[in-house]
């Protein structure tokens, strides 16, 4: 064997673990979810082998999934709106801070620790008839009855912002910090002010951190199903309650997978136009 | 009559074939090639069969129950088989039934299920076995109404033990309801607009059409008007505050008073009483009974299953049990001695005949499940 022989194959020996690992965890489970999108299922629950197209028309044409997809896509993108109007100062000021940087980023995964589903159930505590806030607001005389908080949209929002405003700061903190701090001083040097050097400057340098973190907000978002369960009201599922429905309390593994690998290429257009016009290199920074 | 081939009469077979000239050398060795490979990739699944004599897998809803039936049953059943028990735990029984079906028979054994609808379907996905009842004398103890629910969808035989039985009525929080305005209303209070947003239900269809059905005046097991069903849910709907998915939910919602009534289930109500909450409990004429059964599995060691059973159905583990979790047992009342405690427990039924309880028509509603599942999943979301 020749040197450039050998050299051309040690990427692909090194390589070797990490693709059989993607392709016997994912690859080969998609396949297997793309198999039973196009089975059926039967009265009794057991699934029928065979090449239907059913589910596929179904999930494609029926308006109860294409609307419960849009309101998805639309709490996904408010979401992903309010992580980044919070997350964006709070980078900042830990990207900025001099000194107590380690400790602001420990604080910041902090959270972490916990379980997301118990981080989730604390706003019943903290919103509910008898939780924290309306303790305060009895308590205080500014309410004569506590007010009804939990339940509906936009407490399905607070929990989704509570779960995945780390993943904005981080990444737009990953941005910030690589931004020579100089070129506000030169801006400002010429004559801009504090706010016009951010404007102008750091702003347009740190947004594909602030793209990157909202990559992340979106896509995990809009996959969410435990937020809407717990927190949300009768009409607040999103499209991945339908598809635990269909698999789990309907038992309807094809349709389950029709409808899971609906969501998977919404989502993967989406990845995929962000790495057309902004790359991964910064996500994965901001993942590292 | 014919006779299995054992895997060395095969190979006796094969070499014979090799040495007569009939196989070249090529095709003989890559033919034992061909069968160390299947019997490589075959291996890791057979072992939960061959090693299922060894130990037998329950699963069941976890806390206060597992603990009971660790001290009560599987701790002495394995000292007296040498058969260890492995506690697994589910969340509900359609996230239990997927792991099934995504399992290898024999991986799953005994499971602490919801009858009589649970059992059809498991039954109906060909997953039931049929139970050797001479070696589980302790299902003598148990009230017959329950075993012969069951017996039907089988063919007279049996794939699970009835173990205790309870009852989903009308729980409210009685610092806003009454006791006269609940037994005046009844189910009707699910939907009185009075109450708008300090209603709750369980976000599961059968229970939901059950409860619509007794609010349009229809017998739950025939219903004919599915349409007026379908509103009465749409109203449910409109007026709820919240579908709860688990008991600790119900709990909680009462509890905490974010909802004043729901549908609820009667041990969960005697456990939200217990802890001093002042929360009624009525069961509505047509109110909706339950039993729970411990289904074993196709595919699992039976002989080690049905004794495993007998122990779970001894009195001791069966009142243990039953307190533990606030639903009276399947022991008939007649037979056995029960406790002032398990006396004192909603739902419980004193003359053991059960025929005051209205339970799910297995036929009728199994029938109904793929079509009201996938309806009721369109209506709870707004359609």
């Amino acid at each position: 064997m020749s040197v450039e022989t050998r050299e051309a194959r040690q990427p692909w020996i090194l390589l070797s673990p990490a693709l059989s690992a993607v392709a016997l965890l994912l690859f080969v489970p998609l396949a297997f979810i793309a198999v039973y999108s196009f089975w059926l299922r039967t009265a009794t629950g057991a699934d029928q082998v065979g090449f239907y197209l059913d589910n596929w028309a179904e999930a494609l044409i029926d308006p109860f999934y294409r609307d419960i997809l849009l309101n998805t896509l639309k709490i996904a993108a408010i979401t992903t709106l309010v992580c980044a109007v919070m997350g964006y100062p709070a980078a900042y000021f830990i990207a900025r801070s001099k000194g107590n940087k380690a400790i602001l980023l420990l604080l910041l995964m902090l959270p972490f620790w916990i379980s997301y589903i118990i981080r989730t159930m604390s706003w019943i505590n903290i919103l509910g008839v008898s939780g924290a806030v309306n303790w305060v607001l009895t308590g205080t005389g500014i309410v004569d009855e506590p007010i009804q908080m939990l339940y509906n949209q936009t407490t399905v929002i607070l929990g989704l912002v509570h779960f995945l405003l780390p993943f904005m700061v981080l990444n737009v903190f990953v941005s910030l910090d690589g931004i020579d701090t100089t070129l506000e001083d030169a801006a400002n040097s010429l004559g801009a002010t504090r706010w016009q050097a951010f404007l102008q400057v750091t702003l347009p340098l740190s947004l594909p951190g602030l793209a990157a973190g909202g990559l992340l907000c979106f896509v995990l978002g809009a996959g969410t199903y435990i937020t809407p369960l717990v927190l949300g009201g009768p009409r607040d599922a999103m499209f991945a309650n339908l598809v635990f429905e269909a698999i789990i309390t309907q038992l309807n593994w094809p349709l389950g997978s029709a409808l899971s690998l609906m969501l998977l290429a919404v989502l993967g257009a989406l990845v995929l136009l962000y790495n057309r016009y902004l790359g991964m290199a910064q996500l994965m920074k901001g993942l590292g | 009559m014919t006779r299995k081939m054992d895997d060395t009469t095969r190979y006796h077979r094969l070499r014979e074939r090799y040495l007569n000239g009939d196989l070249d050398r090529r095709n003989f060795l890559g033919l034992l090639g061909a069968a160390g490979l299947a019997y490589g990739v075959q291996t890791p699944f057979a072992k939960y069969a061959h090693a299922a004599a060894e130990q037998v897998r329950f699963d069941g809803w976890g806390g206060v129950v597992s603990e009971a039936f660790r001290e009560y049953a599987f701790d002495p059943y394995t000292a007296a088989t040498g058969v260890n028990v492995v506690d697994g735990t589910f969340g509900g029984a359609d996230e239990y039934l997927s792991r099934v079906k995504a399992s290898q028979p024999g991986e799953f054994n005994i499971a602490h299920l919801s009858g009589v609808f649970d059992y059809v379907r498991y039954h109906n996905l060909e997953l039931s076995s049929e139970l050797n009842e001479a070696n589980i004398p302790n299902l003598g103890n148990v009230i017959p109404a329950l075993v012969d629910v069951l017996r039907k969808p089988t063919g007279g035989s049996l794939s699970a033990v009835p173990y205790d039985y309870g009852t989903t009525g009308l729980a409210y929080n009685r610092k806003y309801i009454s006791d006269e305005e609940m037994q005046e209303k009844g189910a009707m209070l699910l939907i009185d607009p009075a109450y708008k947003g300090k209603i709750g239900g369980w976000g599961e269809w059968k229970t939901r059409v059950w409860y619509a059905a007794l609010q349009t005046g229809q017998n739950p097991n025939g219903i004919e008007d599915v349409d007026a069903v379908w509103d009465a849910i749409r109203a449910h709907r409109d007026l709820a505050l919240k579908y709860w998915s688990s008991g600790a939910e119900l709990m909680s919602l009462l509890a905490e008073e974010e909802i004043y009534v729901t549908e609820a289930w009667s041990g969960r109500v005697k456990a939200l009483q217990d802890q001093g909450h002042d929360i009624g409990y009525y069961d509505p004429p047509g109110g909706l009974g339950w039993q729970e059964c411990l289904f074993v599995l196709r595919g699992s060691p039976m002989p080690e299953c049905e004794e495993l059973l007998n122990f779970m159905l001894e009195t001791e583990t069966a009142i243990a049990v039953a307190e533990g979790q606030n639903y009276p047992p399947a022991l008939d009342p007649n037979k056995v001695e029960l406790t002032d405690k398990v006396k004192a427990l909603p739902a419980f039924d004193p003359s053991g005949t059960l025929a005051g309880l209205n339970f799910f028509d297995p036929p009728y509603w199994n029938g109904k499940e793929a079509e009201w599942s996938k309806t009721f999943g369109r209506v709870q979301k707004g359609y």
